[in-house]
């Protein structure tokens, strides 16, 4: 599904990508796991698509689609999700609203009807209610005041109504307590599905206790340094990054 | 207009908007014979005015007397607005759509008139009654329709053109106009009590609230022409209108001026809500044409416990100088302004209000939002005033401003006077730009870059687009959006 070769990627003319190489099928779940700086956010931000990060060189193959040639909306459109680690607030938009102009934007652009209001309401309290999203929470404007548990919450809901084909969850766990670690992570393993691949890019081992990936990538100073099944989590917590880094080159 | 015609104006309807396929919808013109006062302005311009309208000697003198005020004033240059010398020789004053009957029922209007009136979205057929807003339709310098008079008039509302009630209610009209502006107050506002033309009269008698909403439109069609629309409203004591106006004009490259008055009078504990959707031509993505949209509106709050609020959302014009005003005359009267002004490319608005507290106990309350893209210039101009009799006279002002791109300005000129000690006044600003994490947000949802800065911004606006009658709420949220198209790059 995803098919990234030698990916460098340069913000501001800093490189900081430098021959990233992943493939991704559908059904799986890939970790990113990697220190402060590695690379994982632009990793994340690349693929949604975000203006001022330049692939020089590289490619992003999405379903046979250069995916780098893209805006966001049409990424978003085409299934590309990212739970972002820093949701955005939006004054004065109810975050029903946005879900709802959302949603339509996504059927537009793929040439499907758009949903009535109601529509997008019974499916939203539906897919809400399994993750503790409060009534109140949809009426309030868009992550403004929310705490840092309700932003990650809204974020896979989001996910949930999206239904994405790829979603690329990014530091879902930080800021989270375990309660509230353990019911994003239960609602992200509800959205597992055969269709749908996943990346979960984590600084700690912690979140994949809950969320047990395929294939584990250790991503350090813009590549991939080490890769293997979910046991390397473990591996990185007892020697670090540092260890690791070193062992592998 | 028969419902069989219906669907082939509609047809029509879409055809027309899709030809234009440009970002102002409104820009067509309608041909249709006109007939004009002679070009330029004297006294011979006024009497012909008057004389067009069948207007009383009064009428005739009192513009007489405002015209010889007007040629001894000069043009206010103190807004942030700049523009060439306007050439008041080089205009028509007065321009009506030929064989335009003086009291006329839907079916007696030119039917190019309400396929014009269709177009533009403002159904003026009695089969609107669903939708339940009377609508005076004016279309350059005359009254072309005004649906619902017999309903209201079974309420004892008065809901008319001016020009028939200066003929119909003389004492009436007599009584009010020029009370709340007087002819002297600037120089627009005697241009404008000179050679007006057409707006709309309201009256409200004691105790009743208005069964519906009242609505005018108005309609720049001529080219070369100004409109100089004037419009009274007087609420007595104890009762209640909602009133809203809307404005489009045809796409020109010259500039047409639009100086309006609009007065508006609540007695004692009457309330008067007044609203605005301005989207007159703006000009093109270069700054030519447009319209010089120079209003002055004020109320005055002249019986105890009387409330008056203006709410405007501008977003056409190429210039707009305007500060819909309140005098808060009786004791514990309300004032309020709640304001959207969105400039884009290279429109200029200096637009704010002014609350005069004279009254003990008044209030008021002022919520102006301005969005500036492109090469646009948006001030807020407001002034507090509370008067030494005005105990415990309260003001909350909050300007927020939000820029878009770096060749925008936005100034806020909040002026305060007290003279009393007992006076609250606050003062909130903000300034903000649209943060890019904001619309890569939404556009990582799904959202077009556009339509990610519209929702943006009706966010921003909110507070005062939930001011509007319900009717107008959701074309206006629509407007904001068009109005910033092409603001993204």
């Amino acid at each position: 599904m995803l098919e990234i070769k030698n990916l460098h990627v340069s913000i501001g003319g800093k490189e900081i990508l430098k021959g990233l190489n992943l493939s991704i099928t559908a059904g799986q779940v890939h970790a990113i796991m990697g220190p402060n700086g590695s690379g994982k956010s632009t990793l994340s931000y690349v693929l949604a698509g975000r203006a001022g990060y330049d692939i020089t060189q590289g490619s992003i193959t999405y379903n046979g689609e250069d995916l780098g040639a893209l805006p966001p909306e049409a990424r978003a459109a085409k299934g590309v999700f990212l739970a972002m680690q820093y949701p955005v607030e939006i004054p004065g938009v109810t975050t029903m609203m946005f879900l709802k102009s959302a949603l339509n934007a996504q059927r537009r652009a793929r040439g499907e009807s758009e949903l009535d209001a109601i529509g997008v309401l019974k499916t939203v309290r539906r897919k809400a209610a399994a993750l503790n999203v409060s009534e109140e929470m949809l009426k309030r404007a868009l992550n403004v005041g929310f705490s840092g548990g309700e932003k990650k919450r809204l974020e896979i809901l989001q996910m949930s109504l999206f239904e994405p084909k790829l979603a690329i969850l990014d530091e879902t766990d930080s800021g989270l307590d375990i309660d509230a670690l353990k019911l994003v992570a239960e609602g992200v393993n509800a959205l597992r599905d055969p269709a749908r691949a996943m990346l979960v890019i984590t600084h700690y081992q912690r979140l994949l206790d809950y969320i047990v990936p395929d294939r584990i990538h250790v991503l350090a100073g813009g590549r991939i340094v080490a890769e293997g099944g979910k046991e390397l989590a473990l591996e990185l917590e007892a020697k670090g990054y540092d260890q690791i880094v070193k062992d592998a080159a | 207009m028969s419902s069989a015609a219906a669907p082939e104006i509609n047809k029509q309807t879409k055809e027309t908007v899709a030809a234009l396929g440009e970002k102002y919808k409104y820009g067509f013109v309608t041909d249709i014979e006109m007939t004009r006062a002679p070009k330029g302005l004297s006294e011979d311009t006024v009497r012909y005015i008057s004389a067009a309208k069948n207007e009383p000697d009064w009428m005739l003198e009192w513009r007489l007397a405002a015209y010889r005020r007007w040629v001894q004033m000069k043009e206010p240059d103190w807004a942030r607005v700049h523009y060439p010398r306007i050439d008041y020789q080089n205009a028509y004053y007065y321009a009506a759509p030929k064989n335009t009957p003086l009291k006329k029922s839907l079916d007696e209007v030119d039917p190019k008139l309400l396929e014009t009136y269709n177009k533009l979205g403002i159904p003026l057929n009695e089969q609107m009654a669903l939708a339940g807003v009377a609508v005076d339709a004016v279309f350059d310098s005359v009254s072309v329709a005004t649906t619902f008079t017999d309903k209201l008039n079974e309420a004892g509302v008065i809901f008319c053109p001016i020009s028939e009630a200066i003929r119909d209610y003389p004492d009436m009209v007599r009584k009010y106009l020029g009370t709340v502006v007087p002819v002297s107050d600037n120089f627009f506002a005697t241009l404008n009590s000179a050679v007006f033309s057409d707006g709309t009269f309201v009256y409200v008698p004691k105790g009743v609230r208005c069964p519906m909403e009242l609505s005018t439109y108005f309609r720049i069609n001529a080219s070369e022409t100004g409109q100089f629309e004037r419009t009274l409203i007087v609420a007595e004591e104890g009762s209640y209108v909602s009133y809203l106006e809307g404005c489009t004009a045809p796409k020109r490259d010259e500039n047409q001026l639009h100086a309006a008055v609009v007065e508006l009078v609540a007695l004692e504990a009457a309330e008067i809500k007044y609203s605005t959707v301005q989207n007159w031509y703006p000009g093109d993505e270069n700054g030519l044409g447009g319209i010089y949209n120079f209003v002055t509106k004020r109320g005055d709050c002249r019986g105890d416990r009387s409330k008056i609020s203006w709410t405007q959302v501008e977003t056409g014009s190429a210039i707009t100088w305007k500060y819909p005003s309140c005098i808060l005359r009786g004791d514990d009267s309300v004032g309020e302004f709640y304001s959207i002004a969105i400039a884009n490319h290279y429109q200029q608005a200096d637009t704010g209000t002014k609350m005069i507290h004279l009254g003990k106990n008044t209030r008021s309350r002022i919520i102006s939002k301005g969005i500036s893209a492109g090469r646009a210039q948006n001030t807020y101009r407001g002034l507090v005033s509370v008067h030494a009799r005005a105990e415990n006279a309260r003001n909350f002002t909050q300007c927020d401003s939000l820029l878009m791109g770096g060749q925008c300005g936005a100034h806020t000129v909040p002026y305060i006077e007290s003279r009393n000690s007992s006076a609250r006044i606050e003062h909130e600003a903000t300034t903000s730009k649209i943060a890019e994490d904001q619309l890569f947000y939404c556009q990582a949802r799904g959202l077009g870059a556009e339509e990610a800065v519209a929702l943006i911004v009706n966010g921003f606006c909110k507070e005062v687009l939930q001011q509007l009658p319900m009717e107008f709420a959701v074309e206006a949220q629509k407007l904001v959006g068009i109005s910033l198209e092409g603001s993204v790059g």
